[in-house]
């Protein structure tokens, strides 16, 4: 079945050639997308022409030539509804195997991904790069290089949508969500705000500039960022006292950061869970309902006192813990 | 179908006893509980409120002429779109054709003289009232901006408008939805004529029957989280706001659990409107009424397992949308099967070309295209470039407008003259058939085209590439606006001005056409014996009149 929408495909391909009829496809995803696109278009035209064709000849053929006139009955054929059930069936059978396959493969980030982080905040897009670039509804990425995004929000769902990269992610308050592409053409491109987000919900939006890697690279280094996320992370982390009770030797009342990040971890809850980006925003939001098994459950919330931002140079810092650790190690 | 005998045509309808002269003045109709005169009631209340909603569809159109916004203020825009969408799901699509021609039709397609609790049913009607007025008292107040889709952390902690009364009118209308709905079911179960079996239905009662059990089971749903809104927004208690500890993605899971078993509350009624619509006019038995009958249930049952799919980009479990988006699928087959029964009535039918009928055709059109566009956001890879589109917007106007108010439409075009006994102009309804065809297309087709360029929905601006074809939308929107006006003019004329109407002037079986034209309050002299199955046109000699 996916062989033959694929043929299908093939065979639409010069439709889709066609200007006005799609937006620009400038990711590694978009040509995929549109080609089940338009094998759907051509599936609804094509069934709605023919049941319509069907409806308009038997209005004329059947219709009422005396105003008494009663028709026979015609007899029930069950091999006819089994058909147009089946028919359908399979069809629609066809369609969800292709499309899950194609959302399937799209679904995780390579390994080896850049990653930049988003805020959604009413109504504008708070950007940072790790290298520590701030940008403001703007965002500036390389091309042929998968780039992930983690999102947070905070205030309300805000949706972050590249239509010509044909990727949607809701930025919602309290969570990460995260998004990946890879850009496949120079160029400017929109990117606007999916989820109704009040007011000016119409004018959250920005550019995305896809650059060669090395003008990335170039506009990465003439950006004049103050410092890495990750060295700013550190500043709040000191100064927030985090170092007094998670001391890098493992002496503190707390659990030493160095090597956390990626982890297992147990609760007292007997639960276990990965050290990741959400574990440690709840940890810091939060950090009774993470309380861990061998520690006792003293950490203060820092709900109120930072931003999502700050929580993310947070995690930028203590990731570059578990970096340290294995570089320690190697060496 | 029946054996009771019925005089009629020697009765001129000025003299005769009808439901609608039996009592006169303002209090015989505020305190009837005549199944009919309720219908009546409902009927000038939701024609109303679809005015009042259709207004400010007009006015959000006439706005987005401009990129720039040519009308209001982007706070203003997002009133508008809220407030149409409330009105026109709540207070006129749900209501719709249950609560009118269901509530008329019920009793008489099955052979009672009323439905089990006719003063249940008058208070359904009070409280639809009641919840219209807290939801307008909001819309004066200042209006309300959160979308009719109610979503948090918005609607319960940052929108400064009228969220609690509109959400209120939401809630109270909601129990009219489960009366009418519980009201119904018994009606079904216990009162049907002798000799009426389920087998022998006119498959407009299973799809009434089968809205009827979404009604019960789903709304109490929407109610319970509206309460839960409430409850954050005026107590600030941590339900759906991660600010204060609640999880915003319950409520989207609570809401779509009613609201999209809430399409096929619109649907479904629609559907059934159809099979009778279809059979008269090609007086046909309908193809496969076991397939057709069988398919609302399906419809019915399924449409409580799909809520998933308006939430595939909100960063579900890839597993739990490939579940979602299989069981949305699903839902798509006894849709399609509908569509072809239909289809092959027609073969070799005498099939005439009236309004009423016209309406079908209108409905079979545009449903199918909604139907269809629908599988773009079922399959999971394009559902995420046309979420929050114009494509959604499109799709579900092409399957609640193209499809549910074309068969409201052509079922009171069917059903006017045993309402009121009066026939309406012939030709003007054909016309506007045709306008209102031609209108919709106009105004929504382009929006297909405008979501997969991209363009999100709920934008007071946009970027002006788009401005093509929303001027498109909006020259459709004013054709489709003066095509819901024609029937309003030539409908209302017809109360007083038509020409009276026999007891069956389009030729139809069914119980409902054996009585006079007004009925009688008793609806039937007799309670009439079944003896054959619905549709049953080739057995027996049809006169119009």
């Amino acid at each position: 079945m996916i062989g033959l929408a694929t043929f299908g495909s093939t065979f639409l391909s010069s439709v889709i050639q066609a200007p006005q009829l799609r937006p620009e496809a400038a990711s590694s995803i978009a040509e995929g997308v549109d080609h089940l696109y338009f094998v759907l278009t051509f599936i609804t035209l094509f069934f709605t022409i023919a049941i319509f064709s069907t409806i308009f000849f038997f209005m004329v053929k059947y219709r009422r030539r005396a105003e008494n006139e009663i028709p026979p009955d015609t007899e029930e054929n069950l091999p006819l509804e089994l058909a147009w059930t089946i028919i359908p069936t399979l069809i629609c059978a066809g369609l969800f195997l292709w499309a899950s396959s194609l959302y399937f493969e799209n679904s995780r980030p390579p390994s080896a991904s850049t990653e930049i982080f988003v805020i959604g905040k009413q109504w504008m897009w708070h950007i940072q790069h790790p290298e520590g670039v701030r940008e403001i509804n703007e965002l500036h990425v390389p091309e042929g290089v998968p780039v992930k995004l983690t999102m947070t929000s905070e205030d309300v769902i805000h949706d972050f949508y590249i239509p010509a990269f044909r990727v949607k992610k809701d930025v919602i308050p309290g969570r990460y969500s995260s998004l990946w592409f890879q850009a496949t053409k120079v160029g400017a491109y929109h990117l606007f705000c999916a989820q109704y987000c009040g007011a000016d919900h119409a004018e959250m939006l920005g550019w995305v500039y896809v650059m060669s890697p090395a003008d990335y690279e170039t506009w990465l280094a003439s950006g004049t960022p103050s410092e890495t996320m990750e060295k700013t992370g550190e500043k709040i982390f000191n100064k927030l006292g985090c170092s007094s009770c998670h001391q890098p030797d493992g002496t503190g009342r707390g659990p030493s950061l160095v090597g956390d990040y990626g982890k297992e971890e147990d609760l007292k809850s007997g639960e276990k869970r990965l050290v990741d980006e959400a574990f440690i925003r709840q940890a810091i939001i939060n950090p009774n309902s993470v309380a861990l098994k061998n520690y006792p459950p003293i950490m203060p919330t820092f709900r109120g006192q930072i931003n999502e931002e700050q929580v993310l140079q947070l995690i930028a810092y203590v990731k570059s813990l578990a970096s340290e650790e294995r570089n320690s190690n190697g060496k | 179908m029946s054996t009771a005998t019925l005089d009629v045509h020697e009765v001129p309808t000025g003299s005769r006893v009808n439901y609608l002269n039996a009592q006169y003045g303002v209090k015989s109709w505020l305190l009837t509980t005549d199944h009919k005169r309720i219908a009546l009631l409902y009927l000038f209340s939701i024609t109303l409120m679809f005015f009042v909603g259709g207004t400010f569809a007009v006015l959000m159109r006439l706005h987005l002429i401009e990129p720039q916004g040519a009308l209001v203020q982007p706070e203003t825009y997002n009133k508008l779109f809220t407030m149409h969408g409330v009105i026109m799901v709540f207070f006129f699509l749900v209501p719709s054709i249950p609560a009118t021609l269901g509530n008329f039709l019920v009793p008489m397609m099955i052979g009672a003289r009323d439905l089990a609790f006719p003063r249940l049913n008058l208070l359904s009607w009070y409280i639809y009232i009641i919840g219209a007025i807290f939801t307008l008292y909001a819309v004066i107040s200042g209006g309300v901006d959160t979308g009719w889709t109610f979503y948090t952390p918005y609607s319960s902690s940052f929108s400064h408008t009228s969220v609690i009364p509109t959400a209120l009118g939401v809630f109270i209308t909601g129990f009219s939805s489960i009366l009418t709905g519980l009201n119904f079911v018994v009606t079904i179960h216990k009162m049907r004529a002798p000799g009426l079996t389920w087998f022998r239905l006119p498959l407009f009662i299973w799809a009434i029957y089968a809205t009827s059990i979404i009604f019960i089971l789903g709304t109490p749903v929407i109610a319970i989280t509206l309460f839960l809104l409430g409850l954050e927004r005026l107590l600030h208690i941590g339900i759906f706001d991660p600010a204060i500890g609640g999880d915003p993605i319950l409520f989207q899971h609570l809401f779509w659990f009613y609201s999209h078993p809430a399409v096929y509350i619109m649907i479904l009624p629609g559907m059934g409107v159809m099979s009778e619509l279809i059979t008269c006019f090609s007086r046909k038995r309908i193809f496969g009424y076991s397939f057709v009958a069988f398919s609302s249930l399906s419809i019915a049952v399924i449409s409580f397992l799909v809520w998933g799919h308006h939430m595939f980009v909100t960063g579900q479990s890839i597993y739990a949308g490939l579940t979602f988006s299989v069981l949305s699928f699903m839902v798509a087959i006894p849709s399609a099967v509908k569509v072809f029964n239909w289809t092959a009535t027609l073969y070799k039918g005498s099939i005439s070309y009236d309004a009423p009928m016209l309406y079908a055709l209108g409905f079979i059109g545009l449903f199918t295209m909604g139907g269809l566009t629908g599988l773009f956001l079922a399959s999971l890879a394009t559902d995420v470039h046309l979420n929050g589109t114009y494509f959604i917007v499109a799709h579900f106007h092409y399957i609640m407008v193209g499809g549910a108010v074309m068969a409201y439409l052509g079922g009171i075009h069917f059903w006017w003259p045993k309402i009121t006994g009066r026939l309406y102009p012939d030709g003007w309804a054909r016309f506007a058939a045709l306008v209102i065809f031609v209108g919709f297309n106009l105004t929504f087709f382009p929006q297909f085209m405008l979501g997969y360029l991209g363009m999100p929905r709920r934008y007071a601006v946009y970027p002006s590439e788009f401005q093509v074809l929303n001027v498109m939308s909006s020259a459709g929107a004013s054709i489709l606006g003066i095509g819901y006006l024609i029937p309003l003019i030539y409908l209302t004329w017809s109360m007083r001005y038509g020409p009276t109407a026999g007891p069956n002037p389009w030729g139809a079986k069914g119980l409902e056409w054996t009585t006079p034209s007004p009925p009688p309050t008793e609806n039937f002299e007799e309670i009439p014996v079944v003896t054959e199955d619905a549709y049953d046109y080739a057995h027996s000699t049809v006169t119009r009149g």
